[in-house]
């Protein structure tokens, strides 16, 4: 290819360089170039959330997402949610209420729900049930998802 | 005592060995060939062992599913894995323990009787013990399962009975690896299918040259009508993929039917599932009632699109993919591929939720077609959004046609169920003669191995049968099941098979029984239950939901209960829907109650149970996979909407545990009742009755205008 025209990207906190072309996708650079699978393929065309990563601190859907549009915002995905180690409050509280079946939309609920927490720490049930809306859960675990993300929310409030 | 007969996985995997091993640091190995797809199936299965070997959960670690290791147990299907593993994996681990204490014995020169086990080891009464590690030895991994072992009882202390937490969703939560999806080998390059526009259409030209020259391209693979791409880089194959479909031509044919009503004007294969009282006089005093129901073509509709990999070896392969039934998938491999069974070696990885047979055995079938122009390098395929609408085996079209008899005082003095739809289990592998397959790209390729192998049920109550038979004390009864053979449509097994339509029919009929007789559509219910399992259900699913509020509830609110006993022998399952209609028609709330025996898992049956009815209320409400004369127009998350966090209901689970009854599974059971249930509560709120699923907006006001 004669365009090795690279992309610096910040993704969970690391400059990368990528020569893949400018067009390409955000999510098959993060699989398959920097080897974090944690986010994953859905649709293709930002239907079901399953990519969901956050894009200066919003979720956004990688698979619609050219690196050419990032403009050096920071990234982050599933597996820079957790720091040093230590998972999440979202993370916890999944575990704890035992919220998945297959796994497969987990990654882009968790960033969804991070996103969600972030710019609301107090998001009501029906807060949470909408700001969701956007990602898709074919086992049926929406409402043990929800009670999670509930449940993050009062924990992280007594961590403050 | 009596000896229960050994399953036939145990005749044909006969040593402990074949299904348990003990290594070094005292942990146990087990080797099983159910695989995990998001039930929970490895953490139930770790249980069982863990309680038969009197050892901790933590230390029980399940092998990988691999032609080349576990023992061959089908097809994952059915919500039979615990039942199964109950009857085989359970005897395994309860001779193991056997084994070992009688090495401990002969080590410690006393009786086995004066010796128990205890956390991973054989415990002397005088204060002795021997780790299980130091006594497993290749003696103990030849011996034979003789099912004579009696089975530990469950108590306080068991890892049975416990909701021990999922062992695979701590990955899943940090964006580990986990997914046939995330493999990622040395050297692997990305392939993509060209798949017709239509399920018959035919290749007429395709443009390879430009193809070829595209960045990244490695090959282009041309077969008759099936085509397909090999890049670098995967963006590279999807790029080169939408190229290819612009410049494909095809010949394509308007094959479809205008609407599976197709069916009722179809030759049918007829099986008498159950006819009863023939002799018994039909009473006077009759009225007659009559109603017919359907649903339509209902897709599995994963979350992550079919995937797979494969590396040509030799003359043979090796491939990674999430099918329900490895080695079948491995015979249909061989038989298309055109190499012995042996030279194929398949291993299963996880994979999204699939809820039956949708695109994943076809996908390795795929991702082998591709690795033949690359050999020793490894192909990984991942199948497009709309390619895993257009193309997966869909769950049938039905249409159930029900009648009945009602005598004096409201009595239900005969009753008939006939149901019509296409085979449920078309799946890879499954009774396949030799020179046909089930595999989609099979019917595309230049040779091709086609036609549709749809078997006929093998049993009365199995497939479109699945439930058509009432658990109710009908003196008369008469149930047919009318197969379709002819499949324009492509199928296989979907979640329940036949027990979604067929419990929506009988238990919506129930109801409509009862509204006609004035009856309380749960007193109407106990009238003719016997079995006390299935009064109780009822009893306290009604209960839970605070049924008698019933005729207090406001304008546009109604609650509507179904029930069943799952293929008739297996969990007792009711389930309570309130339902609020507006614009739309929304599940607010639903209570269930089951009984599946003994409970391995409380917490893992509970989830199993919410997503089962979550997952139901879906196809109810929503779900329509939509055709025109030639083509799946249904591509998208769009044409074919879910359930979304929005429209999910609360639920309330109530479980009864019966210690002395054998496990059995709940993910399917829930599917009927639960769309029963939402109709009967429509109907509680507005008198109006929806008999066409799903309860769209449109068939909504229709019905109530």
């Amino acid at each position: 290819m004669s365009r090795t025209k690279s992309t610096r990207l910040l993704v969970n906190g690391t400059i990368i360089d990528t020569a893949a072309d400018p067009d390409t996708p955000l999510l098959y650079v993060l699989r398959n170039d920097l080897g974090l699978k944690g986010t994953r393929f859905g649709c293709g065309t930002g239907e079901c959330g399953a990519c969901t990563v956050h894009v200066d601190g919003i979720g956004e859907p990688s698979c619609i997402l050219p690196l050419s549009a990032i403009g050096g915002k920071p990234i982050v995905t599933i597996e820079g949610l957790s720091r040093d180690g230590r998972l999440d409050p979202l993370q916890r509280a999944f575990l704890n209420e035992q919220a998945g079946q297959c796994g497969y939309c987990i990654s882009g609920i968790l960033m969804s729900a991070r996103a969600l927490l972030d710019r609301n720490p107090h998001a009501s049930r029906d807060d949470i049930r909408s700001a969701l809306d956007g990602n898709l859960c074919r086992c049926g675990v929406m409402g043990r998802m929800v009670k999670a993300i509930e449940r993050a929310s009062r924990d992280m409030e007594g961590d403050a | 005592m009596t000896i229960a007969p050994l399953p036939d996985v145990l005749h044909a995997y006969p040593c402990i060995g074949q299904w348990l091993e003990v290594i070094a640091d005292g942990n146990v190995v087990v080797f099983s060939g159910k695989v995990e797809f998001g039930q929970g199936i490895r953490t139930a299965l770790a249980q069982l062992v863990a309680h038969e070997l009197g050892i901790d959960v933590g230390r029980v670690t399940l092998a990988a599913v691999d032609t080349v290791r576990s023992p061959d147990e089908g097809v994952t299907s059915g919500s039979r894995s615990i039942e199964e593993a109950h009857e085989g994996l359970r005897h395994a681990a309860a001779e193991l323990r056997a084994a070992l204490c009688s090495r401990a014995a002969r080590r410690l020169g006393l009786p086995v009787e004066m010796l128990a086990v205890h956390l991973g080891e054989v415990a002397a009464p005088d204060g002795r013990r021997v780790r299980y590690g130091d006594l497993f030895d290749e003696g103990v991994a030849t011996e034979r399962i003789t099912g004579s072992i009696p089975l530990r009882p469950v108590d306080g202390h068991s890892a049975v009975g416990v909701s021990v937490p999922r062992v695979d969703l701590p990955a899943k939560m940090v964006g580990q690896r986990t997914f046939v999806h995330d493999i990622d080998l040395p050297g692997m390059l990305h392939g993509r299918v060209l798949r017709p526009p239509s399920i018959d259409a035919r290749l007429v030209s395709l443009d390879d040259d430009t193809v070829r020259g595209m960045p990244g391209v490695f090959a282009v693979v041309r077969d008759g009508s099936f085509a397909g791409v090999v890049a670098q880089r995967e963006e590279q194959a999807v790029g080169a993929l939408a190229r290819m479909r612009r410049l494909a031509v095809w010949d394509e044919n308007a094959s479809l039917p205008s609407s599976a009503r197709y069916m009722l004007s179809e030759p049918t294969l007829d099986v008498t599932v159950r006819n009863l009282g023939q002799g018994v006089p039909a009473g006077s005093g009759i009225a007659e009632m009559h109603a017919e129901y359907s649903r339509p073509y209902l897709a599995h509709a994963s979350i992550g699109p079919s995937c797979a990999v494969a590396t040509q070896v030799g003359d043979g392969y090796d491939v990674w993919t999430h099918s329900q039934g490895i080695y079948h998938l491995r015979q249909e491999l061989a038989k298309v591929l055109r190499t012995p069974r042996d030279r194929v070696r398949v291993r299963h990885v996880e994979g999204p939720g699939c809820y039956g047979a949708n695109g994943a055995d076809d996908a390795a079938l795929d991702a082998a077609l591709l690795a033949r122009v690359v050999p020793g390098t490894p192909v990984r395929v991942q199948w497009m959004r709309e390619d895993e609408f257009a193309w997966e085996p869909f769950g049938t079209a039905m249409t159930v046609r029900m009648a009945a008899k009602v005598g004096a005082r409201g009595t239900i003095v005969e009753w008939t169920h006939e149901v019509w739809g296409n085979g449920h289990r078309d799946r890879a592998g499954t009774d396949a003669p030799i020179d046909v397959t089930n595999l989609l790209a099979a019917r595309h390729l230049a040779n091709p191995l086609t036609g549709s192998v749809a078997p006929p049920p093998p049993s009365p109550s199995s497939g479109g049968g699945r439930n058509a038979a009432p658990p109710y004390a009908f003196p008369r009864q008469h149930i047919v099941n009318h197969y379709v053979p002819r499949t324009p449509i492509r199928v296989s097994a979907l979640r329940s098979l036949g027990a979604h339509a067929n419990v929506f029919a009988s238990e919506s009929f129930m109801d409509e029984i009862a509204a006609s007789v004035g009856a309380d559509p749960v007193e109407h219910r106990l009238r003719y239950l016997e079995d006390p399992r299935a009064r109780e259900v009822v009893q306290r699913a009604a209960a839970a939901a605070r049924w008698t509020r019933r005729v207090a509830l406001v304008e546009g609110r109604g609650i509507g209960m179904g029930f069943a006993r799952y293929k008739d022998a297996g969990c007792y399952v009711a389930v309570v829907a309130e339902v609020e209609v507006g614009d739309d028609l929304n599940l607010t709330h639903a209570w269930a109650c089951v009984d599946a025996g003994l409970v391995v898992n409380p917490d893992g049956l509970a989830n199993q149970a919410e997503g089962g009815i979550t997952q139901a209320a879906s196809w109810t409400l929503l779900e329509e996979v939509r055709f025109n004369a030639s083509r799946i127009t249904s591509r998208d998350w769009a044409t074919y909407p879910i359930l979304r966090f929005s429209q999910a209901p609360e639920i309330h689970i109530e479980l009864i545990d019966q210690p002395h009854e054998p496990p059995v599974g709940v993910g399917e059971a829930f599917a009927g009742p639960t769309a029963a249930a939402i109709g009967n509560a429509l109907f509680d709120a507005t008198g109006v009755r929806v008999r066409d699923m799903p309860f769209t907006r449109e068939r909504l006001l229709r019905a109530l205008t």
